[in-house]
């Protein structure tokens, strides 16, 4: 599954209350939610988004709430993966079962700039940037099924099948 | 072999001895959901044509988020899932007039040694009594609420150990920002600390359910307190239930340790924009204070109001104070053992049995530009209100103090 965008880039500790603040969670519709992705912080977000990017971060991205809209907010804003140097453990199941992929990249901020092509190859984890292939860690084992499926309830669905 | 709590709790759940880094299946003992996060995972279960639940007595669903409804999309969400709850006839379904659900969970449910898992982050809280507790997504809890089963990979093993006693104005509150201010909120991602409490009255379950509550925010995968004797005897008091104690086995094996003296800590806060930017209370003393919230289901338990109306009786506050007991037993409780009226007295706002204004829902919500001290768990840009307020989070002590100062304040510098 490879994966190719231009870069929108943010810091460590980007939390779930950034990513789709409070007062929008009792709404799932994935239009609405895309348009209030990453309000607090950057407004323009929305637009920058739609014509399709990939999000570079540093560490514990998603960090906080449990909320499910975080990972529908990002996808349908145009979000098609996200690099970080690290995630955290909720947000990262929550992508993985919304079918937004994640590459866990140390160092991602340092070797990655906002605006650079970045060409993922999702389930290997390299990061090809600039001429250069980084190798950071993609998606396995039974997320990778789950991601593969559409998600946990799709799994399911297989699984029991 | 020689396990951690971790490696045993999650070894019986799945049925095989387990490492770190295993990826297992284990059964889940307790699935819970609230309204916020309730009426999502119904939908995902809705929208996968599979509305059915492995064990009624099993799940758990409280209303709190929305407790009682601040608009009419959060009274049509609540009556959404008080339909679902009613088809399919869930006999553990606690109104707007119960409580907060983890609070619920360590009050009425949770049991040492059990997985739990629900759909809010804070779903840690339940280590208190040493569950192996964790919060997930819609879709995660809706398989669970399904099958009773989860996947997880089993985390590194990380003790705590809790030496000696904390001093009268020490809450859980200020060992989870001692951690915190140590380790940063990244350190523990992939972890579950155990903690160990050498002397076991010196730190109950209400300041354990405090720790365990941050655990998230530590993003550790779990935060357990070893169940002990203190342990026991909550269930016993709260349930009338004699609880089996499920124990690390002496000699297991962990990644690291970090011992805490009890006796040392001062009285801590965490100033904007993060949880792990820790400083004491005396750092930050020149501050000035537009509200303080005491409650949510970080601090809102029955010693938080025992420190408040200790501070507060007799005075009356200088900024605005709204407190929130986090369910109607602590509410009950206070009231009998007049903090309630304590704080009245001193001029603060009371209600029970809402998350309110920790997420800025409702009953406090942060204007532009005002600094709030409060004893819930984040302190976010934006997360109680406004993007532009300030919040400071700490224990009881110093948000009392606070209210009755309008200052941050150390409350050993209360005249």
């Amino acid at each position: 599954m490879i994966v190719e965008g231009p870069v929108l880039k943010y810091g460590d500790k980007i939390d779930t209350d950034i990513i789709i603040p409070a007062r929008h969670l009792k709404y799932t519709d994935p239009a609405y939610l895309a348009q209030h992705a990453m309000e607090p912080i950057d407004p323009e977000f929305y637009k920058k988004a739609s014509k399709g990017v990939i999000i570079v971060a540093g560490k514990v991205f998603g960090m906080g709430s449990s909320r499910e809209q975080a990972a529908i907010a990002l996808k349908a804003a145009g979000v098609k993966v996200v690099i970080a140097e690290s995630f955290a453990r909720i947000f990262y199941r929550n992508c993985i079962n919304n079918g937004l992929p994640l590459i866990t990249l140390p160092n991602a901020t340092k070797e990655i700039n906002e605006g650079d092509i970045v060409k993922v190859n999702v389930e290997t984890g390299e990061v090809q940037v600039n001429g250069r292939t980084l190798k950071g860690k993609g998606i396995s084992g039974m997320a990778l099924d789950i991601l593969k499926s559409g998600g946990i309830m799709e799994y399911l669905k297989k699984v029991s099948a | 072999m020689t396990g951690t709590l971790t490696e045993k709790i999650l070894s019986r759940a799945s049925g095989k001895t387990v490492s770190p880094g295993d990826v297992i299946e284990a059964k889940t003992d307790i699935v819970a959901f609230h309204d916020l996060t309730g009426y999502h995972v119904i939908e995902v279960m809705e929208k996968a044509n599979m509305v059915k639940v492995f064990d009624k007595s099993k799940i758990v669903v409280a209303f709190d988020h929305l407790a009682p409804p601040p608009d009419v999309r959060s009274a049509e969400i609540q009556g959404n899932i008080r339909k679902f709850v009613k088809d399919v006839r869930l006999p553990n379904f606690h109104d707007i007039n119960v409580g907060i659900l983890h609070e619920l969970l360590i009050e009425k449910y949770a049991l040492p040694g059990q997985v739990i898992v629900a759909a809010d982050s804070h779903t840690t809280t339940s280590g208190a009594v040493g569950a192996f507790a964790q919060g997930m997504g819609a879709s995660d809890v809706a398989a669970a609420v399904i099958t009773g089963k989860t996947w997880l990979v089993v985390p590194q093993p990380f003790k705590v150990q809790l030496k000696g006693s904390p001093g009268k104005w020490i809450n859980g509150k200020d060992v989870a920002l001692e951690l915190l201010g140590k380790f940063k909120a990244d350190y523990f991602n992939g972890m579950s600390i155990e903690v160990h409490v050498d002397n076991p009255k010196a730190f109950p379950t209400d300041y354990r359910a405090t720790v365990s509550n941050m655990g998230i925010e530590m993003n550790a995968d779990a935060l357990m307190f070893v169940p002990d004797s203190e342990t026991k005897d909550y269930i016993k008091t709260m349930r009338g239930v004699e609880a089996e104690l499920m124990t690390p086995d002496q000699g297991a094996r962990y990644t690291d340790e970090y011992t805490i003296e009890l006796n040392k800590l001062e009285p801590l806060v965490a100033a904007p924009y993060s949880v792990d930017n820790v400083k004491t209370a005396r750092e930050e003393s020149k501050v000035p204070v537009d509200q303080v919230y005491i409650g949510s289901c970080t601090n809102g338990r029955i010693s938080d109001f025992r420190m408040a109306a200790e501070i507060l009786k007799g005075k009356k506050v200088k900024a605005r104070c709204i407190a929130i007991p986090s369910s109607y037993e602590m509410f009950k409780q206070a009231m009998e053992l007049g903090y309630i009226e304590t704080l009245v007295n001193a001029g603060c706002i009371v209600t029970y049995g809402t998350c309110g204004p920790c997420l800025g829902g409702h009953f406090g919500v942060a204007g532009p530009g005002e600094v709030i001290v409060s004893t819930s768990s984040r302190n976010f840009r934006g997360r109680m209100g406004s993007n532009e307020a300030k919040v400071y989070l700490s224990g009881p002590s110093v948000a009392a103090a606070s209210a009755a100062t309008g200052y941050i304040t150390d409350p050993r510098d209360l005249q």
